[in-house]
């Protein structure tokens, strides 16, 4: 945070983040061979992939070995590209083709959906992201509600969001949604319904701003 | 300080404890029959929309669940369709009593994306706004404690007070709630002329008002005697139910993002003192926020006294598009801990965004909580957890 206002042109120096490379070297051997993978971006954050059949154990081991005590938030990411775009298609031109292929995220992943926890120790002040594959086909996971019970809610908006099944969670019921809601919205197979009845307005070429280049100051002020 | 003596604290707990198990007895000795009681969707200990259901044994509350999602708008899934510059409009809506402060984490989650970092004046300002919007938030809390008790004049004084700050934010932004105002890579604009002087005499009423309220409402024996010892979150359930902000300092947590974080604000620039408070029941969780408020007044007066010079906008092109990635960035909210969880393709709207409010964290706690409690202390215990139902089913 220097006084200077940010500038792009220099080269930012290679930063070793010692904390987090020791806490990744300590994560690998608390939780052993269940770490698929840690990925560190240095000043910044942490992510560890674990195996899906060790993930309750390796999230209770963050717990007490590790002092990764604070629950922040547990939720989930469908990697495949959504089959609707942005949903901006012209109704009237035939479907546009659009790459399929699914890439996952940092820490790597071999399945379409990743369950992903945020934990935080806050005698050391660093944050870490866990995140475990869960099968394409009947997605499931252990529930770690028994572990910390902040995340009841998690998996249950997790659950109806996206349809992960959370083994030995007590109570599935859906939070936000009817009980007879057909889909799982936060997929991105589920197409986003108001712009499936009305097209999208910006398919027309929005006319230029009045004042024309106001943007312009505003970029080089 | 005197409040937070704890001797009356602990006797008045102790008594209620008591006063909880022989009930229980007496229920099973007498074998009362069960009843289940609604409260709600519409009640004013609700911020919004929400529906508890209790069921209650005599006067004691046996099993109780809160039903969210009447105001469930799926932002998470509208993100998608978004551009990164559109989706602030969304965010301001989740808490809307302090619009300002959810645009920021957001913003910095894109800023941080891009490698881009928005100039110190920029900074200065976005966390003086920031403060408001606690002010403004947390005031109208105050105010609307008391009549969750039956006190009406609290309520009175916070709405009058709480014009003032809108005031200022809405000179300074042009939206009174949903300002709009934060940009990646700085703000739409600067200050007003006389905005400094005009805040700092706000300010200082503010100082007043709070004032008014810890005489009128925390020194009334009647508002001690309904919140104190009532709804005690112990530290241990409250780091593993992930509550955060004043409710998590009220269990003795000294943890404050604003502090313990390294994040592009001005927060390290200036001195405050974190609350904290032993005792984690009601009391201390609307006593955390009575003193942060008095702290934001002050935060805002230091960072009005230092505010730099310099252009508020750093070089960002037109058209933003986000390099590909995945950024977390969290910050101290008026309600707790708001954070984003942004996942970039690289394209002009994000792929995925996870929003983790401090409302839904901190109502699920509820179930736990309002075990065992008497039915007109589930009011005083929601008022005291403070939820924002925008918050909570974003």
């Amino acid at each position: 945070m220097s006084q200077l206002s940010s500038t792009t042109d220099t080269t930012p120096p290679v930063i070793v983040d010692e904390i987090r490379q020791k806490l990744a070297a300590s994560i690998r051997t608390t939780l052993g061979d269940a770490v698929l993978d840690v990925f560190i971006k240095p000043g910044d954050d942490i992510w560890v992939r674990v195996r899906t059949e060790s993930w309750r154990d390796a999230v209770q081991k963050l717990r007490d070995a590790l002092g990764f005590e604070y629950f922040c938030f547990l939720s989930a990411i469908d990697w495949m590209p959504s089959p609707y775009g942005r949903g901006e298609d012209d109704p009237t031109e035939p479907p546009p083709e659009r790459d399929t292929t699914i890439r996952s995220g940092y820490a790597g992943g071999e399945t379409r959906m990743q369950v992903f926890v945020r934990l935080v120790n806050f005698a050391s002040r660093i944050g870490v992201t866990v995140k475990v594959d869960v099968a394409d086909e009947m997605p499931s996971i252990a529930s770690i509600a028994d572990v910390f019970g902040g995340a009841n809610w998690h998996e249950r908006e997790t659950h109806e969001m996206f349809g992960i099944d959370f083994v030995g969670h007590p109570d599935l019921r859906n939070i936000y949604l009817p009980i007879d809601f057909e889909g799982h919205p936060l997929r991105k197979d589920f197409p986003l319904l108001a712009r499936m009845v009305k097209p999208w307005p910006g398919i027309v070429d929005v006319e230029p701003l009045p004042g024309g280049d106001v943007g312009e100051d505003e970029a080089s002020a | 300080m005197t409040l937070t003596s704890d001797r009356l604290g602990d006797r008045q707990k102790l008594s209620y404890i008591a006063g909880q198990a022989a009930d229980a007895r007496l229920n099973l000795e007498l074998e009362t029959e069960g009843m289940t009681l609604n409260i709600g969707p519409q009640h004013p200990a609700t911020h919004g929309t929400l529906r508890i259901v209790a069921r209650l044994d005599g006067e004691q509350v046996v099993w109780a669940e809160p039903s969210c999602g009447y105001m469930h708008r799926g932002y998470e899934k509208l993100t998608e369709v978004r551009t990164y510059p559109q989706v602030t409009t969304l965010v301001n809506r989740i808490d809307w009593l302090g619009s300002f402060a959810n645009e920021v984490p957001f913003i910095l989650a894109a800023e941080k994306l891009m490698g881009v970092e928005a100039p110190s004046r920029a900074q200065w300002i976005r966390t003086i706004l920031f403060e408001l919007s606690r002010i403004a938030n947390v005031s109208l809390f105050l105010g609307d404690l008391g009549v969750q008790l039956g006190a009406i004049t609290p309520v009175f004084l916070a709405f009058r007070d709480r014009e003032y700050v809108l005031n200022l934010i809405e000179s300074a932004t042009g939206g009174r709630f949903h300002p709009n105002f934060d940009r990646i890579g700085g703000l739409k604009d600067d200050l007003p002329a006389g905005f400094i002087d005009e805040t700092k005499a706000v300010m200082k009423k503010l100082r007043n008002f709070c004032d008014e309220i810890e005489r009128l409402l925390f020194g009334n024996e009647i508002f001690q005697s309904r919140t104190r010892g009532i709804g005690i979150i112990p530290r241990g359930i409250a780091l593993q139910y992930g509550l955060s902000g004043p409710n998590l300092r009220a269990s003795g947590v000294d943890w404050d993002l604003r502090r313990d974080q390294d994040i592009a604000m001005a927060w390290n620039k200036v001195n405050f003192k974190v609350w904290t408070h032993p005792d984690g029941d009601s009391f201390a969780r609307c006593w955390i926020r009575l003193q942060e408020t008095r702290e934001a007044t002050l935060i805002v007066d230091q960072l009005l006294d230092g505010l730099p010079s310099g252009p508020v906008m750093a070089k960002v092109p037109k058209i933003i598009k986000v390099p590909e990635g995945e950024a977390w960035v969290s910050t101290e909210n008026p309600l707790g801990e708001m954070g984003y969880y942004v996942v970039s393709r690289g394209d002009l709207g994000p792929f995925r965004v996870k929003i983790r409010s401090a409302s839904f964290n901190n109502i699920s706690i509820t179930p736990w909580l309002l075990r065992g409690v008497y039915v007109p202390d589930i009011i005083t215990i929601l008022a005291s957890l403070y939820f924002i139902l925008g918050d909570i089913d974003r």
